[in-house]
């Protein structure tokens, strides 16, 4: 909750209000909001928390962070299916009827 | 050495704490504030690394689990509702309430969505203008200023099927509820390194001075939080209290300015109860006037549920730092990830989750044990 990820901003979207960019994260890709660092540009490094971006980073620094997330499985956790999660840990099964991956809106 | 191999440059780690060793003449009790360095902390056993005269207390920097009671009650009563869509963090779904969670709700029925981004959720209120779409807006300065977005947006657009369900908390009041407790053995502290990337390092040299104690800014990968640890001992040693930046990477002096922005138009300080401690005066952040339209609280009318916390947990003496998860009698017999009593038990960054996953037996785990697959991830 308090994790906030580095990632890197491979692309821009052209006029989408708000400012939103395509970040990847590893390998995981995922849209974020850029409005609060309204001047980065595509290959800088940003960390990304609950899908917007709230500072730069540089690239060494993103680069080892990411690699030891990825290693200690922050991740699959970030990104992973949270359903799927809260029922291996309930020991049941994870409720019907939700579309797998951690978001279900997009 | 235990766990120092599992270091992502154990030389360097080697090194920090040699520096620590050699600079701790006498017994100093930190406490780090921030979920995510708790579970570092416990994971790579950094604690037991450090030299005797060091120990870290476990502060109540983990918003799921301070989020109250009633709150949770509230978040409850909205979500079983017909008309509602519910939308949450993944974080929140196991927290136990009076008599239920939120994925048992979802299990009888309810509308319950883990959502990534709270704009996310706003998207769910746009392709849903006959449902109601609530969000649940916890967190602390790291997360306020993607939820006052949301809400900002919303204004915007006109977008009155959408609200929030506000229970936002600010770390430096609670730094200051901890100082003022009588039975207080804090002597400095890590101050949580995504907080300062938002809010900047202002708010902290007011409280260093007046309670003379050291604020080092950490980050929360086990190389940040050794370097907070020995900047921290090292004033201490040296009679010095002053804010220093050990995580000058991902935080500047000024935090994000934007997003501060962002925060102040939408929210107001208020007055915040925290689960297991209480009320803490400042410690919260609400809708300000112009978005009051927007809180669920008054939408739904649930303003009333008012709950008592059970007394066989003691999270909020776990929260203070009075305690460590194993002084507890039902940590591991009645309270374990899967029937968790208190909210320390659910989240990966609660206190007594870390210890449960990798202390259990309140011993370090042999080198090359490592909990089954299952239980790698209690966040739900």
């Amino acid at each position: 909750m308090c994790l906030a990820v580095p990632g890197k901003v491979v692309a821009i979207e052209d006029g989408a209000d708000p400012l939103t960019g395509l970040i990847d994260f590893g390998g995981v890709r995922k849209q974020a909001c850029l409005e609060y660092v309204p001047d980065v540009r595509v290959g800088e490094y940003v960390i990304v928390h609950v899908g917007f971006a709230l500072q730069r980073l540089d690239e060494e620094s993103a680069l080892a962070s990411l690699k030891l997330f990825e290693e200690l499985g922050l991740l699959e956790e970030e990104f992973g299916d949270a359903w799927q999660q809260a029922a291996r840990e309930a020991g049941e099964p994870a409720p019907a009827g939700h579309p797998d991956g951690g978001s279900e809106a997009r | 050495m235990k766990y120092i191999d599992e270091f992502n440059d154990p030389e360097l780690a080697r090194r920090l704490l040699d520096e620590i060793r050699a600079t701790a003449t006498r017994p100093w009790a930190l406490m780090e504030v921030c979920g995510g360095q708790t579970h570092s902390i416990i994971r790579h056993g950094i604690d037991q690394l450090l030299p005797e005269q060091v120990e870290l207390i476990h502060g109540p920097g983990c918003p799921v689990c301070v989020t109250p009671l009633d709150v949770i009650d509230q978040a409850l009563e909205i979500a079983a509702r017909r008309e509602v869509i519910f939308c949450s963090f993944g974080d929140m779904l196991r927290v136990p309430g009076s008599d239920r969670d939120l994925f048992r709700v979802k299990g009888e029925g309810g509308d319950v969505r883990v959502v990534y981004s709270p704009l996310d959720a706003l998207e769910l209120a746009r392709r849903n203008p006959d449902r109601q779409v609530v969000f649940f807006a916890i967190g602390f300065e790291t997360t306020a200023p993607a939820n006052a977005m949301a809400v900002h947006r919303a204004r915007r657009e006109g977008l009155g099927n959408f609200s929030l369900l506000v229970s936002h908390v600010r770390v430096p009041p609670a730094i200051e509820a901890i100082m003022t407790a009588p039975s207080c053995r804090v002597q400095g502290f890590l101050a949580a390194g995504h907080v300062c990337s938002v809010m900047g390092t202002a708010e902290y040299p007011g409280l260093a001075d007046r309670f003379g104690v050291p604020i080092v800014v950490t980050g929360f990968e086990p190389l940040d939080i050794l370097e907070g640890i020995r900047r921290t001992v090292r004033q201490l040693e040296l009679g010095e209290h002053r804010v220093e930046n050990a995580y000058p990477r991902a935080v500047r002096d000024d935090g994000n300015p934007a997003a501060v922005r962002m925060i102040e138009e939408v929210f107001e300080v208020t007055d915040r109860n925290w689960r297991g401690i209480g009320c803490i005066p400042s410690s919260g952040w609400r809708l300000s006037e112009a978005f009051r339209a927007y809180d669920a609280e008054h939408r739904f009318d649930v303003a009333g549920i008012r709950t008592e916390e059970p007394a066989e947990c003691r999270s909020g003496e776990v929260l203070q730092g009075l305690i460590k998860p194993t002084e507890c009698a039902a940590f591991g017999t009645t309270c374990t990830p899967r029937t968790p009593l208190g909210a320390t038990m659910v989240s990966s960054e609660g206190a007594c989750a870390a210890y449960y996953l990798y202390r259990r037996m309140n011993a370090p785990a042999p080198q090359g044990v490592r909990p089954a697959a299952e239980e790698m991830n209690p966040v739900a």
